[in-house]
């Protein structure tokens, strides 16, 4: 158990989205700073675009959109507890943002005119550019690494972060899972872009890694921030998605809308006015599954052979190209089938939902020094342009936080207690296999935490995830690699423990099926018109609290406001005979 | 996690004629997110050794002579 000490300016942990434009732009306002970029894959090829992505859901581009009608609609469709100022902050350089991407190599789609070809899937306004070359994404931001001269450092998995005696951020702690090295960094500022929590439940397919999130984002960062001390917010408003049922990854609606395909019921009819993923057409989907209506299905069978051939050239291509393949095993063709659809088990991600790590407009987190970003951060329905922009603006706060400060001072003995802790496994003669546990606590997620959420259910899960706790002492690890699938256990059970008291503290339903109590049913804006916050407590265990909505930039009238409760297709009403 | 010993299904196939990972290859290694990857002693060729695939597909794309073709795991086909 060699110890490798590493010294630099600022640290960013997560080489996915958020985390190379956090370096990027950290490098080029300050290029004397050392920056290092460390993920536990490869920077290359890390993250949920490790290849690449097929549309930006959220472009702010004019002519098609503002940044008011932007955050707005994510205001609405969030049930109104959002931070507007931190959407406003991602909707005011969206733009910006996609013209240095397209500048740097990564490809957009555009009409005959050289104009971006935004289409409409959202329920109010047009935000979504397809990316039918998106494949190329990660290679063109390595490129900009490189050029930059930003310090990449591979195969790290991060365990805790490093607080100072004065409070401030200090570095961090990692596993080499090559070599079973302990590496301490030492860090003036930390951006954290370690991605959603995608091992939270378990997929229905009951395999470990079938999971829509890439698995190497465990939930890693929720642990590290919240054992720094950091607040995190909104982790009961959970992400589920509608995916391709058993392959558990996007169908994916947003690409095959604009084509004209659409979700329907088994009796082939529409239930749903829009695809866009939100907790209340979530909540019709789950009510069309389980209301004897199921199964639904993406349609697409009814288009003509060469606009299902451009579906097929974007879906089989990038993000998850395996989706042709696991189509071709079951003899599903667009053309005359259509997709079989699930909901996913549960998880945490502030791109897609509004759950995370609190941070403001700067990216700043309750923690002086510790910035979060991409996923792992609560700015709601943020997706990969959205990371891109909170990478960028964490890495250049960060710059100017660092400016004249030295590393803050560390007591050796928090660095003793993580190795022993993160080492534990290896040293013991036998115990139980990590993925054991991994999967018995995931299959608790699902018993006790899937919605609907039942207040005795979540209270039982609580018990079985302290009867867990106790057996991560008695996890056996045979080399690095097993070292880190244990740790990464702790960290999922962490987001479990978070996850169920944030729950249990909201006592209201919001964010159709994300948050929909059978016990408390209906949304209460009188009392709990608040996000819920969870931080570590004085005695070592969750503490929640409520912190208020700041007041918004852009109101939302009383006219607009419910726009995203009414989204089941009604009947049409019958001509009397 | 669960280590793959003597199981003829992986999801991650190698074809053993192309790989040259015996001639000090280690591009689809270094790609996989879940470093599933690793040589095999027996011939220096490399093998799925923890069936933790997300049926991703960089190896695949990575390997410069096309000895990579990743299937969908069992339990989801």
């Amino acid at each position: 158990m060699d110890t490798r000490n590493i010294e630099v300016d600022i640290l960013v942990i997560g080489g996915g989205t958020a985390g190379p434009l956090a370096a990027i732009k950290a490098r080029q306002k300050a290029p004397h700073l050392k920056v290092l970029l460390l993920d536990k894959a490869n920077v290359k090829r890390a993250g949920a675009i490790a290849e690449g992505m097929d549309s930006v859901n959220n472009a702010v581009i004019p002519g098609f959109a503002t940044p008011e009608q932007y955050v707005k609609e994510i205001t609405i469709a969030n049930d109104g507890i959002v931070n507007q100022a931190t959407i406003n902050a991602y909707a005011t350089r969206s733009y910006d943002m996609i013209k240095e991407l397209d500048g740097w190599g990564v490809k957009f789609e555009k009409d005959e005119t050289g104009d971006y070809a935004v289409k409409k899937v959202h329920h109010l306004g047009s935000y979504v550019l397809p990316m039918p070359e998106g494949y190329d994404v990660k290679k063109v931001i390595f490129r900009q690494l490189r050029k930059a001269g930003v310090e990449i450092s591979n195969r790290l998995v991060t365990t805790r972060l490093l607080v100072g005696a004065d409070g401030r951020i200090a570095g961090a702690m990692a596993l080499d899972s090559r070599s079973g090295e302990f590496v301490v960094i030492r860090a003036k500022a930390v951006v954290l872009c370690t991605g959603a929590a995608g091992r939270l439940g378990l997929p229905s397919s009951g395999y470990l890694f079938g999971t829509y999130e890439n698995p190497t984002n465990a939930g890693d960062g929720y642990s590290m921030a919240y054992h720094a001390g950091a607040e995190l917010s909104g982790l009961e408003c959970f992400q589920i998605n509608p995916l391709i049922k058993d392959y558990n990854g996007p169908a994916c609606a947003y690409v095959t809308g604009p084509f004209g395909g659409y979700t329907v019921n088994a009796k082939g009819e529409r239930f749903i006015k829009s695809d866009y993923w939100s907790g209340q057409m979530i909540l019709e989907f789950w009510r069309e599954l389980e209301g004897g209506n199921g199964p639904v299905f993406l349609k697409l069978d009814h288009l003509a052979d060469e606009t299902v051939t451009k579906i097929e050239n974007v879906l089989h291509v990038t993000e998850r190209p395996t989706r042709g393949l696991f189509h071709e095993g079951r003899g599903v063709d667009y053309r005359k089938d259509m997709v079989e659809m699930h909901i996913s088990e549960i998880g945490l991600c502030g791109g897609h939902s509004a759950s995370g790590v609190w941070v403001d407009e700067n990216a700043r987190t309750t923690v002086p020094g510790l910035y979060a970003a991409g996923d792992l951060c609560n700015v709601a329905h943020n997706y990969m342009l959205g990371a891109f922009v909170f990478g960028k603006i964490a890495g250049e706060d960060a710059v100017d936080y660092v400016a004249g400060k030295e590393h803050a001072a560390v007591d050796a003995a928090q660095i003793e207690a993580e190795r022993a802790r993160i080492f534990a496994p290896l040293l013991r003669a036998e115990g139980i296999p990590p993925t054991q546990v991994e999967y018995k606590l995931r299959r608790m997620v699902n018993d006790y935490l899937q919605p609907p959420k039942v207040t005795r259910k979540m209270e039982i899960g609580l018990r079985r995830f302290a009867e867990i706790r106790e057996d991560l002492a008695r996890i056996k690890a045979s080399n690095p690699h097993e070292l880190m699938r244990a740790a990464e256990v702790a960290a999922i059970l962490d987001c479990a423990e978070l996850a169920a008291s944030a729950s249990l503290f909201r006592k209201e339903s919001r964010w159709g099926l994300y948050h929909y109590r059978t016990d408390h049913e209906a949304r209460n804006d009188a009392e709990w018109f608040v996000f819920v916050e969870v931080r570590k407590g004085a005695d070592g265990r969750p503490e929640c609290f409520t912190r208020p909505v700041p007041p918004y930039i852009y109101p939302i009238g009383e006219a607009e406001r419910d726009a995203y409760d009414s989204l089941r297709v009604e009947a049409p009403a019958t001509l009397a005979a | 996690m669960t280590a793959i010993v003597n199981q003829s299904v992986v999801s991650v196939i190698v074809e053993h004629d192309k790989c040259i990972a015996d001639k000090g290859c280690r591009i689809c290694i270094d790609v996989c997110p879940t470093d599933i990857l690793a040589l095999d002693a027996s011939d220096g060729k490399v093998r799925m050794v923890y069936d933790e695939c997300w049926y991703c597909l960089p190896c695949q794309h990575d390997c410069p002579t096309g000895a990579i073709r990743v299937e969908i795991p069992y339990l989801l086909r």
